[in-house]
Formats: structure tokens, C-alpha cells, sequence
């Protein structure tokens, strides 16, 4: 287990749609410390506003009240140095190929053309895309796109990496693959993850803990710790604490989920 | 995942080029059909009214090779571009700006479209008396023609960037001219070209009108004054000019557009 | 109102008011603008005399059958390009470049095709508004989804029906950009047209005044012609906002 200092943290962190009529609740409030170099999930039911938990950690938009902390700097509507992000739909740019798309935010800080190369084709390497470095994002499968975007966000060496559902548009055996090499990514950067996942699968079977939440206005209900050694792969579902974790998420999931899609629990 | 919503709403592969000798073909036999009708309405309506093809191209001939007539090109040119810089860069600003800052695009479009569909003409009297007779009124009758179809195109194309392009950008805390551009020009590239093709139409028009109106040289005088004479060669002649130029450029832009919305 | 609304209604306010502060300072020369007041008063007194009102009468005539026309003629263009593709193509560069050419030049020969009359402005609405007709026709009708269309075939529906019941209602934001275009262009072609080539009409009383410089005439007609193409383009784009919304953006 890694050590136990502390990331990122929110404190009573609420988030309040005022402009929408009437008024939204969509999230909080939540109270939540991050691990140095841990691999946290969070699962809930759909709406119950976990892209908005990502977007206030990282910095995309203002808590309504709370106050949200990275590094031990309060953060405050801009995004911190060292924050990187994985949106759910394909932020790929069409009209760069697959190796601009993954030099853009290196060459936008003024990195020097050399050591662009160097971090670029090293990244690319790793995550298997070197082949297609002259491609265009239109010819690959959307696989692959995501896993640009996740290059485009390495390079950059971020040291806390924010996953919104980054697999939700792909088929379940490219999710289980795309998982491992989530895994394999967290281990060779130390980076700390935080990934929003809607599959419970994918979270018990990726995170050191999991956080599970309440439908909107969105709380966490639950942290569940998995202890999992930190050499894992997708292998790890023949373990029978699987099963037992994800029976306990589904526990507290189930009617929320009930809840959220409108039927009686 | 974006492409399935994507897909949904392109064009019909039905129009896809097949390009070379077949397609050229086609618009020779338009152009040849254009110039047999021509010919049949010259000798229906009469040639003090619309002159023959014959006769026209032999006028036109015998303007561009007047002296007189290098002065007149140079008036329109010089009026024509600096309206079309203006008119250009001026509407990509606009637009850039209504577009990216939502709310200020949602006050001025209502404004912008009700402006676009006044008929110009009747600004003229309003130019003519805050900017004189000259240079200047004319390239201003261009600008105000030209700026408006500009600013609502690149406008509506800025509006239609994927929001998860400018969350990207505040991940990767892009400054503002980098947003711009870096990503909001090439995301928008095609439709702003689309715009500027309409742009530069609107705007050599608005520049003759002025001509006409403002003006002692110029091509637009020259208009006005073969429609005083009923110099119908003339006008033919200089109709010819024109469309010549602006199906040239046009084509020049619409290829340029083409080659933009291909896919890569 | 939303708050957009506001806000133009205050901008607008703002505008005039500057406006009207600066004619009445001297800032902005009497003799070039008048004062938005005196615009008004002008275009009173001009809309009293009955000559105007029926100028202004024959006018709107011209522009509805120009708009009624292009809007007939090119849709069914549209739709005829849309089913021959060759021909499109070929014809692709020039309705590209078509609005560069001051088709207006042609006026005379309108006028002795059609005869001294109302009908050659007409013509010169139409000619200017067709191919704006056209273009949007073909672009909705290349962009109704694949889906929708072998549902159609799917149901065995004829290829009337298909087109009545499936590609109409499915191109219809793009149809009605058209037949906004059309408004608009067939207002500017009428009204440009009896400005420089006519002796009635809304457009040519406001050259009239200009030329004799009587600026409250000039400018009150201005304000009635931007009030009512300004009005027309506002109930129309609220009209297409609420049927945006309902089909979700287009």
C-alpha cells in the first residue's frame, strides 16, 4: 500500500446549478481525501453527478460552496499544474494526426522541439499507437482515440490523473484491455487516478478504494477499500473478494440506482 | 463516443466528386448551353436590349485594351481590396468573439440577421452623407456588405465547436489567443471558408453598387454610365468582366473549401 | 423575456439615445443624421400622405410574389438538382459565384420582357433570391439522415410519400433558411431595384427624398422599411427557435 499523504481533498464541497429554473442540487456535499499515488474510483447512478465531482476537483468549474485542495494549494476555477484530464467523449483534435495530437500540449507550454520528440514517441510507445504517429484520428477505432487522448494528457507527466468514464463508448472487451493498461500506465507514472466509472466491474476491479454515491444531489455513502496488490490485472475477477466487493457496492447501489431511473425502491 | 452522431448528419456521398475530365466536361457543355441561350434571347428580345455573345466578347475586347480602362480596373481594385480585408478579417473577429463569449452572440444575432436582411441600398444615402463622395463611401458600401454574412458564419461555426474541445483547452490551460488559435480556427476552418466565399461576393457587389453611386472611375462607373448611354455592348461586356472574376475567385475558394471538408 | 431580449432591448435604447445626444450636440453634422426623434416625426408625417402609404402598399405586392415565386420555383429546383446529381455538379461553381454577379443589370431586359410594370422588380427579387433557395434546398435535402430514408424503404412507401412524409419534414430547417433568405434577398432586390430604376415604390420614394434633401422623409421611410423587415426577421427567428427546440438542435 502506498503511503498515506494526502493528494487532493474536498471539504463539504456542494455544487449548485443557480442559473438553471429551478434551481439544481446537483452535487454534495462531499468530503473526501485522496492518497498520494492511489487508484480511487467512483461509481453511482447516472445523474447523480460524479462529472461534476471530477470537474470541481480539477479545477473546471467553482464549487458552489467547500473548498477543494491539490497539493495542499487551494484550487480556485483554474486547472493546477499537474492535473491531467480524460473526457468522456473524443477530445482528439481531426485535424492534427495522432502524433500532433499528442505533442499539441507540450508545444503550447514552449517545450523545446528535441525533448518534445523524446516524450512524445515515448508515450506513444507505451501506449501503443508509435505505428500510427502519421494517422488521423478519423482512421482509428474509437480504442484507440481514447487512448490518444490519454497519450495527450501523459506526455504532460501529470501527477494526478482524472478519468471521466473514459471507456464508456467502447465494448466491454476493449474496456477490460483498456483497464489493464490503466494499471500498467498508474504503475510505471505513480501518478495518483481518479476515475469515474458507471461499471462496477471496471471499479472494484481497478481501485486501491472506491467511492459510492447517492443519487443527486450526489454524496459519498460508501469508501470501500479492496486491498488489492498493486501488481493487478483484469485477472484479479477469479479472486473471490471480488465477488464479495462488488455484491457490497451493488448493496448500496442497487437502490439508488432504482431511485435515479425513476422506479420505487 | 461522438461518431455515430457525426455520421448521422453529413452530406450524402452523392455529390462526391469523381473529379477529372468527365466533371470538366459537364461544366463545358453548362458554359456552352449558357452561351447558346444567351444568343437565342439576343436575337428574341433584340439587340438594343441584350447585344449577342459575338458582339459583347468584341466589346469587352475593345475596353481592355483601352488605356482608359487599366485606370478603372485600379479604382475598383484598390476599393474592392481594402473592403474585402476589412470586410474579411473584420467578420472573422466578430464572429470569433460572438461566438466564443455565448451570451453577447445570443443579443447580437437577432440584430446581425436583421441587418443582413435590410436592403442596403437604403443605407447608401446615410454613407454617402457621413463619408462624401469617394474612395472611402465606396469601400464602406463593400464593407457593410460583406462583414455581416462573415461575422454570422464564423459565428455559427464557432458556436458549433464540440464544448469538449474547449474543455480540453482549459485542461491543458490554453491562454486565449492559443484557444483561438490553436483550436477554434482549425475546427472552424471550412465553414469560414464557406463564409468568405459569400463574403467576397457580397462584398465586390456592395464596392460596384458604391461605384455607381459615389463615384467618377471604376468599373462601377463604368456600369452606370453604359446603363445612362444604353451602351447595351458595354454592359454586357463589362456583365462578362465580372462574371468571369467572380466565378474564377469562387471557384478558387469553393476548391479551397472542398479540399477543406474532405475527410482526411 | 429572456435575458438576451433585455439586453438588446437596452442596447438598442442606448444606441438611440447616443444618437440622438450626438445630432442634438452638433457632434454628428444635422445636415448627414438627423435625430432619432425627428426620424420618427418624419416617418409620421411621410406615412400620412396616402402616395406613400400605397407606395409602400405596391412594394410589399412586389416583394410577396418574389418571395412566393423563388421560394416555389426553388425548391422544386432544388429538389430536381438533388435527383440528378451530373447535372448538379456540373452546376456547382456557378451557383457559388452567382451572387457576386449584379444580376440587377438586367433590369432592362426584364422590362421588355415583362413590360413597363411592376414584374420586371419582381424578376429581379426572384433572380436574387432563387438561388439562395436553391442552395439551402440542396444542402437539407443531402443531410436527411440514411436512416430515416431506408425506414422509409423499409415501410414500402412510394417515392411521393417518401418525400412528402419523410424528406420534407426532415429538411425542413434547411427548406426554412431558404425561404428566410428568400424574405430577406427578395426585399433587397424589389426595393434596390425601385432605388435606382423606378418611379414607385417604397424604395424609390426614399431615393426621392435624397435626392431632393428632405432628410425627415428620407430617414422616417429608412425607420418604417427597418421596422418592417426588422419585424418580419424577429417573428420568424422565434418561430424557428421554438422549432429548433422541439427536434433537439436541428
Amino acid at each position: 500500500m502506498k503511503q498515506a499523504t494526502v493528494h487532493a481533498r474536498l471539504g463539504a464541497v456542494t455544487k449548485t446549478f443557480a442559473a438553471a429554473v429551478p434551481p439544481i442540487h446537483a452535487l454534495g456535499p462531499v468530503t473526501l481525501d485522496l492518497y498520494q499515488g492511489e487508484f480511487f474510483s467512483v461509481v453511482g447512478p447516472s445523474g447523480c453527478g460524479k462529472s461534476t465531482l471530477l470537474d470541481v476537483l480539477a479545477g473546471l468549474t467553482l464549487p458552489s460552496e467547500g473548498t477543494v485542495e491539490f497539493e495542499g494549494m487551494l484550487v480556485r476555477g483554474t486547472v493546477p499544474d499537474g492535473v491531467g484530464i480524460v473526457f468522456q467523449e473524443d477530445a482528439s483534435f481531426p485535424w492534427l494526426n495522432v502524433y500532433d495530437n499528442a505533442a499539441f500540449g507540450l508545444r503550447r507550454k514552449g517545450i523545446a522541439e528535441t525533448e518534445v520528440r523524446q516524450r512524445v514517441e515515448h508515450t506513444l510507445s507505451f501506449m501503443g499507437l508509435m505505428p500510427f504517429a502519421k494517422a488521423y484520428p478519423a482512421q482509428l477505432s474509437g480504442g484507440m482515440r481514447q487512448r490518444l487522448c490519454i497519450a495527450r494528457t501523459l506526455v504532460l507527466r501529470p501527477r494526478i490523473l482524472l478519468l471521466d468514464e473514459p471507456f464508456g463508448a467502447l465494448d466491454q472487451q476493449t474496456r477490460l484491455l483498456m483497464g489493464d493498461e490503466l494499471l500498467k500506465l498508474w504503475r510505471e507514472t505513480d501518478a495518483t487516478i481518479f476515475l469515474i466509472t458507471h461499471s462496477l466491474d471496471e471499479a472494484v476491479l481497478l481501485s486501491d478504494r472506491i467511492g459510492v454515491m447517492s443519487t443527486r444531489p450526489g454524496r459519498i455513502i460508501d469508501l470501500v477499500e479492496t486491498k488489492w496488490p498493486s501488481e493487478r490485472d483484469s485477472r484479479i475477477v477469479s479472486d473471490p473478494t471480488f465477488g464479495k466487493l462488488t455484491a457490497r457496492i451493488w448493496e448500496n447501489l442497487r437502490d439508488q440506482s432504482r431511485k435515479a431511473i425513476g422506479l420505487a425502491s | 463516443m461522438s461518431g455515430a452522431a457525426d455520421v448521422k448528419s453529413l452530406p450524402s456521398p452523392r455529390l462526391k466528386r469523381r473529379g477529372g475530365f468527365g466533371d470538366k466536361l459537364d461544366v463545358a457543355i453548362v458554359i456552352l448551353c449558357a452561351l447558346a441561350l444567351w444568343q437565342f434571347g439576343a436575337l428574341t428580345i433584340g439587340s438594343d436590349v441584350l447585344s449577342s455573345p459575338a458582339l459583347a466578347l468584341k466589346k469587352l475586347y475593345t475596353v481592355v485594351t483601352d488605356p482608359d480602362f487599366a485606370g478603372h480596373l485600379w479604382e475598383t481594385g484598390r476599393a474592392f481590396g481594402t473592403a474585402l480585408v476589412l470586410a474579411l478579417f473584420g467578420g472573422l473577429i466578430l464572429g470569433i468573439l460572438l461566438g466564443i463569449h455565448r451570451f453577447s452572440g445570443e443579443v447580437a444575432e437577432p440584430i446581425l440577421s436583421a441587418l443582413y436582411a435590410i436592403p442596403k441600398v437604403t443605407l447608401y444615402p446615410v454613407i454617402l452623407l457621413l463619408f462624401g463622395l469617394g474612395i472611402s463611401a465606396k469601400i464602406a458600401f463593400g464593407v457593410i456588405h460583406g462583414i455581416i454574412p462573415v461575422t454570422l458564419f464564423t459565428m455559427n461555426a464557432v458556436r458549433n465547436i464540440r464544448s469538449v474541445y474547449f474543455r480540453t483547452a482549459r485542461s491543458l490551460r490554453l491562454t486565449f489567443p492559443q484557444l483561438v488559435w490553436t483550436i477554434v480556427l482549425p475546427a472552424t476552418l471550412p465553414e469560414i471558408v464557406s463564409g468568405f466565399r459569400l463574403g467576397f461576393a457580397l462584398t465586390l457587389l456592395g464596392t460596384l453598387i458604391g461605384e455607381m453611386f459615389a463615384s467618377q472611375r471604376g468599373i462601377g462607373y463604368m456600369l452606370i454610365k453604359a446603363m445612362e448611354t444604353n451602351d447595351v455592348d458595354m454592359l454586357m461586356a463589362l456583365s462578362v468582366l465580372l462574371t468571369v472574376f467572380a466565378t474564377v475567385a469562387s471557384a478558387g475558394l469553393l476548391y479551397l473549401d472542398r479540399r477543406l471538408h474532405a475527410p482526411s | 423575456m429572456s435575458r438576451a431580449s433585455w439586453y438588446r432591448i437596452v442596447l438598442l435604447a442606448a444606441f438611440l439615445a447616443v444618437l440622438e445626444l450626438c445630432c442634438r450636440l452638433g457632434l454628428i453634422d444635422r445636415s448627414a443624421v438627423i435625430p432619432p426623434t425627428e426620424m420618427i416625426a418624419g416617418a409620421r408625417d411621410a406615412l400620412s400622405v396616402a402616395a406613400t402609404r400605397h407606395g409602400i402598399l405596391l412594394t410589399l405586392e412586389s416583394v410577396f410574389a418574389s418571395i412566393v415565386l423563388s421560394v416555389t420555383a426553388g425548391i422544386a429546383t432544388g429538389l430536381a438538382l438533388h435527383r440528378l446529381p451530373r447535372v448538379h455538379r456540373a452546376l456547382d461553381p456557378f451557383l457559388a459565384s452567382y451572387y457576386a454577379v449584379p444580376t440587377f443589370i438586367f433590369y432592362p431586359v426584364f422590362i421588355v420582357l415583362f413590360g413597363l410594370n411592376r414584374w420586371p422588380l419582381v424578376a429581379i427579387g426572384f433572380v436574387f433570391s432563387v438561388v439562395a433557395v436553391v442552395i439551402n434546398t440542396l444542402d437539407g435535402l443531402s443531410r436527411v439522415p440514411r436512416a430515416l430514408v431506408r425506414t422509409a424503404l423499409a415501410l414500402r412507401l412510394s417515392r411521393a410519400q417518401t418525400i412528402i412524409y419523410v424528406t420534407f419534414p426532415a429538411a425542413m430547417p434547411w427548406l426554412l433558411t431558404g425561404v428566410k433568405l428568400a424574405i430577406a434577398y427578395s426585399f433587397i432586390g424589389v426595393i434596390a431595384g425601385e432605388f435606382v430604376l423606378s418611379n414607385e415604390g417604397l424604395g424609390h420614394i426614399i431615393a426621392f427624398a435624397y435626392n431632393s434633401f428632405e432628410n425627415p422623409t428620407m430617414y422616417g421611410l429608412i425607420l418604417v422599411l427597418f421596422v418592417i423587415v426588422g419585424g418580419i426577421n424577429m417573428a420568424i427567428w422565434s418561430q424557428e427557435r421554438r422549432i429548433y427546440e422541439r427536434r433537439g438542435g436541428r
